[in-house]
């Protein structure tokens, strides 16, 4: 999240879009509710009526898979809007805060000009070669002076500057067009976008809601892009009440994302390093920004201190200046080769992995074409599983219809304690780190993950120095020292602090970290969560700032409560917070203010409120620009680092029921395809599936689907259809149904609703069903998995598989 | 002690359930798998609201129910569990006293001397109270909400002055368990008087926002409820009954027969009674 939980509260319309928090993200209704008794106007964006709708003052039918047209259709509408009422918008935020009067390369061409195309790409029209389907960005960079510096048009007028080429591209996105691709009826999508633009009030806030039903498409990057747009135009980002909120499925998917989840990072969003990162050199000039405007901070050109402290961190005395600090113990990725999880899948099943550990996930149930994935996990020579059950991807061996003498995978599972059988700390959405003591004992032989890993790590050291091996030395060159019986979950933790080790005291904070090996960080952003106990005595744990539970809920009255727990970087509550003020840094909304510079404070003047993002003057006084993680200092309306386009554009789903109504490029040119003969057509599969949560389960279903209670509240999976397409297919309320795709099919209970409606797009009508996914065959409750029906097919950006809209028959059993 | 309640705002419900689910788990209902094997229903009848009914170990259940007007979709919840009426059927009808208001106003019973008539289901205005027969030992047992307050600071005896400096002091912990669960605040609980102040607050406002139908149930129905909803329409749209009452039957029952039958039996025993002096005489005559 830009902001917080709490801040939502302070929000004057809030659009929940690929997002469901009434029964994905219940404890956030909280805050929505104190901003609703404010006043402010809830907006539900969902294929069908969800719980959240049933609270939502607008509730907009959306097609899956159609965002962009959908908030594209919105910016139209700003943009038009500006024109007519330049007054209800900010200009100068939009002027001064972001790179809408950058000037583009005069040869970029976008979709307009293309047919659906940006300039540069490899391929034709529909391309399927793999290795064309790619672009050359030349085209789409910023125009540069002398020095480097990116050249701007203050009157947003020249027709090759960025606000003026979103113009362009944007006035194709017209109601009717958002009708004709999303099924929304106009006046319905109109009021949306009257209420939301309310928000581009100077002093008035609006903030977007979203989670998976946004992310997880063959374009889900491009989602957030288009959020991103439409929340410079509004001023919303950096503000009270107003940002881009990812709600996180999970209590600690934050931190697990902070401390690198996903492959193409390290600890702190550092870059993962590549065969081409010969030296530690070239992997900084590789992954360090560089900007020559006096007014860009370019917070990233301290990558090099943060690297170094990292590898000071892992590798101890082992790294020094003589070695490049051990970046040579590291592993490097192949440039440009994939490691997502769907490749890992493929390449398990091509029997290149041939061992696995999985760690509180349960693949079997949750992965992506689940028939396919169990089938690759056969093929592993070994697996390791640390959970607190026994789940579905433990299981594989003995899952139904296989014979388990057939599989050679020797399995073996760790008993993990659950989240309160340890101490640590976990980081929410919010971003902030909050520490949790043990509150009960493990059953049984049931060990916490850091001692597993502690006990792993050990061994795998003295293995690698007894036996030797490939990369040997990446592992038993590592500083490994957290006590030899239990770990210290503390020591872990100011290890990521990090130490001066001049000193051996902790250090308060990034900007104390060097590149010269004198100072350590586990992951930089955490820098400042624990420190010396007289830097922050009166925490519980002093030192640990996470432990913090102070109730005050200022600075100002916005609930930032700054001194509960800590929050990342720098216990900064809202991120961009800079973007919240004028150029004399005084709030542009006066109720609601997040910082204030105050010129007698200190000897020079000085910022109140929450920690800004740098301490230096408004920018009328000399200070930088706001976003100061951005190179060039401004956010980015046109993000020319894409890999499928400098603006979202919009594409149908790899399985889509109609034709793209925008051009005759009909997918998005970039994302990854594994099994194009598994593509569903609409001639066989002419239903429109998505699948989701309930509030009743939980994920992969691990925990809930061994409850009692929850089982009963929700016992079996479910397929929700509309009544007219019930009619259709002579389906009863309660009947099973086979839902099919072109993976698999799958047996649930029909649930016949009025929530779920047939969309009525370009004379055409276009079913949509709703399938949930918690279910496997392993636990007290089992039923079919929703997953054996999804794709392999990755977003162009992220690969994060498309779960969300895919085609589907449905049928009576 | 002054009397509390439960105050449901069904414009802040988001159907959760986390009460439902609470409510088991703090009363330790159902801690059986829900297969139909354990005589559980595990089947999904189509719908969201699982399991399908109350049970004698389903005292809270959420109601779902889809209105589609004008092409305008709503979905209202409501709760479906005791509403710990004033003027209380169940009380009035249950013979023996097992039923009973407790000091803090809500609809307590003993189910140790609870014989399960099921007299007290017949006369619940609200369809609540369940029964259920122990196939083994024949022995039958009436169960429903009880407030949580067979739990926590409501069991230790205390004088009224006592209860409330502790329900003062201890506010906010030893709540019902529904409530404390409920994630966006659509449950309050505490002094009768002071819930139906927010409640009627919270009415005026919603009807400020064009709910010209919001009303606060339970504020004077059956002499007062002491589980109270805000309705954001009127109470028929949510399927509750409109004016509540207790049936003409039950009344009769309580004022007539119950006393009719006291008075028989009564008459009985002291006829039983003039029997054995009557036959202690003659026998003594006889003996003489």
């Amino acid at each position: 999240m830009t902001n917080h939980w709490n801040d939502l509260a302070n929000s004057d319309v809030l659009m929940a879009i690929g997002g469901n928090p009434a029964e994905n993200h219940p404890a956030a209704f909280g805050h929505i509710t104190i901003a609703k008794e404010r006043g402010a106007k809830l907006i539900s964006v969902d294929p069908r009526f969800t719980r959240t709708s049933s609270k939502a003052d607008i509730y907009a039918p959306i097609r899956s898979g159609t965002d962009i047209a959908f908030i594209g259709g919105m910016i139209n509408y700003i943009l038009n809007d500006i024109e007519s009422n330049p007054g209800n918008y900010n200009l100068t935020y939009i002027r001064e805060y972001t790179n809408a009067t950058f000037l583009i390369n005069p040869d970029y061409k976008g979709p307009a000009d293309l047919e659906g195309l940006f300039s540069g790409y490899s391929g034709s029209s529909n391309e399927i070669d793999g290795t064309k389907r790619n672009y050359n960005k030349s085209t789409w960079q910023f125009q540069r002076d002398e020095n480097g510096i990116p050249k701007r048009d203050m009157t947003m007028k020249d027709p090759n500057c960025a606000y003026q080429l979103i113009k362009k591209h944007f006035e194709r996105y017209t109601p009717e067009k958002v009708n004709a691709i999303c099924g929304t009826p106009i006046d319905t999508f109109l009021e949306v976008c009257r209420t939301f633009a309310a928000s581009g009030q100077v002093g008035k806030s609006g903030t977007i809601l979203y989670a998976m039903g946004t992310t997880q498409h063959t374009y889900g990057a491009q989602n957030i892009r288009s959020y991103t747009i439409l929340q410079l135009l509004l001023a919303n980002i950096g503000i009270a009440g107003g940002g881009i909120n990812a709600m996180r499925g999970e209590s600690n998917v934050q931190g697990s994302t902070d401390y690198c989840l996903l492959y193409h990072i390290i600890p702190g969003y550092l870059k993962v390093p590549v065969d081409s990162d010969t030296t530690l050199a070239k992997y900084i000039t590789r992954t360090t920004p560089t900007s020559n405007d006096p007014l860009s901070l370019n917070w990233w050109k301290n990558t090099d201190k943060y690297i170094v402290s990292l590898l000071k961190a892992w590798y101890g005395d082992n790294a020094t200046t003589s070695n490049d600090f051990g970046f040579h113990y590291l592993p490097k990725i192949t440039s440009g080769q994939d490691y997502s999880h769907i490749s890992l899948f493929e390449a398990m099943n091509e029997g290149v992995i041939k061992g696995l550990m999985v760690w509180g996930q349960n693949p079997a149930v949750g992965g992506p074409n689940a028939d396919l994935e169990r089938t690759a996990m056969d093929k592993l020579d070994w697996m390791v599983v640390s959970d607190i059950w026994q789940t579905e991807t433990a299981n594989h061996w003995k899952r139904p219809g296989v014979n388990p003498a057939e599989i050679g995978t020797e399995v073996f599972l760790l008993p993990a304690k659950n989240s309160w059988e340890k101490e640590g700390s976990v980081t929410n959405s919010s971003r902030w780190m909050q520490w949790r003591y043990k509150a009960a004992d493990g059953p049984g032989e049931a060990e916490d993950d850091l001692w597993m890993l502690d006990k792993l790590a050990k061994r795998l050291m003295q293995l690698y120095t007894d036996e030797g091996g490939p990369s040997a030395e990446c592992i038993n060159k590592l500083d490994w020292d957290y006590g030899d019986d239990h770990p210290d979950v503390h020591a872990v933790a100011k290890e990521i602090n990090g130490y001066d080790l001049t000193t051996g005291k902790l250090v308060a904070s990034f900007s104390g970290l060097k590149a010269d090996g004198t100072t350590s960080s586990g992951n930089w952003l955490y820098c400042n969560s624990y420190v010396e106990p007289d830097a922050e005595p009166d925490a519980p744990i002093p030192g640990n700032r996470a432990s913090r539970r102070n109730l005050d809920d200022g600075p100002f009255n916005i609930g930032l409560h700054a001194k509960w727990a800590w929050c990342w970087p720098v216990n900064r509550r809202i991120i961009y917070n800079r973007a919240s003020v004028d150029l004399d840094g005084n709030p542009w909304d006066a109720e609601h203010p997040v910082i204030k510079w105050n010129p007698a404070k200190g000897d020079s003047g000085g910022w109140d409120g929450d920690v800004p993002d740098g301490g230096a003057a408004p920018m009328n006084q000399g200070g930088y620009y706001p976003f100061i993680m951005k190179a060039d200092g401004l956010s980015n309306m046109f993000g020319p680092g894409m890999a499928d386009g400098p603006l979202p554009e919009h594409y149908e789903p790899w399985e889509a029921p109609i034709d793209n109504t925008m051009s005759k490029q009909k997918n998005n040119p970039v994302f990854k395809i594994w099994r194009p003969d598994q593509q569903g057509t609409p001639d066989k599969y002419p239903i429109v599936c998505s699948t989701y949560r309930v509030c009743e389960h939980w994920q992969g279903g691990q925990m809930t689907r061994n409850m009692p209670w929850v089982i009963e509240a929700q016992p079996e999976p479910f397929c929700e259809m509309s009544e007219e397409l019930a009619e259709e297919k002579g389906i009863a309320n309660g009947d099973k149904v086979i839902v099919e795709s072109a993976r698999g099919q799958v047996k649930f209970v029909a649930l016949v609703t009025k929530r779920f409606k047939p969309f009525k797009m370009n004379g055409s009508t276009v079913h949509q069903v709703g399938i949930i996914w918690h279910w496997g065959y392993t636990g007290l409750s089992t039923g079919d998995s929703a997953n054996i029906l999804t794709p392999h097919v990755g977003d162009a950006n992220t690969m994060i598989p498309e779960y969300k809209a895919f085609l589907v028959n449905v049928r009576k059993a | 002690m002054a009397d509390k309640a439960i105050l449901y705002d069904a414009s802040k419900c988001t159907a959760c359930r986390g009460c439902q689910v609470m409510c088991k788990q703090w009363n330790e209902n159902d801690e059986v798998i829900p297969t139909e094997e354990n005589g559980v229903d595990s089947r999904n009848w189509g719908s969201y609201e699982n399991p399908k009914d109350l049970s004698p170990t389903t005292w809270l259940k959420m109601r779902f129910t889809e209105v589609e007007e004008n092409g305008q979709m709503r979905w209202l919840f409501t709760r479906q569990a005791c509403m710990h009426c004033t003027d209380a059927g169940c009380v009035q009808v249950c013979p023996n006293g097992s039923l009973y208001h407790n000091d803090l106003g809500f609809v307590a019973y003993n189910k140790d001397t609870c014989t399960g008539c099921g007299y007290c289901i017949d006369a619940c205005p609200f369809g609540i109270p369940r029964s259920d027969r122990n196939l083994l030992t024949g022995i039958a047992k009436m169960d429903k909400c009880t407030a949580c307050t067979s739990q926590g600071y409501n069991r230790i005896e205390a004088t009224a002055a006592e209860a409330d400096a502790m329900y003062e002091s201890w506010k906010g912990e030893l709540i019902p368990a529904c409530v404390k669960a409920c994630p966006p605040g659509a449950l309050k609980y505490g002094y009768r008087d002071t819930l139906v102040a927010e409640g009627r607050a919270r009415v005026d406002y919603l009807k400020s926002q064009g709910r010209g139908n919001a009303t606060l149930y339970g504020e004077n129905e059956l002499g007062g409820l002491h589980v109270m909803y805000v309705l954001e329409d009127s109470p028929d749209v949510y399927g509750l009954p409109v004016s509540p009452s207790i049936s003409a039957a039950t009344i009769a029952w309580k004022d007539v027969i119950q006393p009719v039958g006291w008075a028989v039996g009564g008459l009985a025993i002291v006829g039983l009674g003039l029997n054995w002096l009557v036959a202690r005489a003659n026998i003594n005559k006889e003996a003489k």
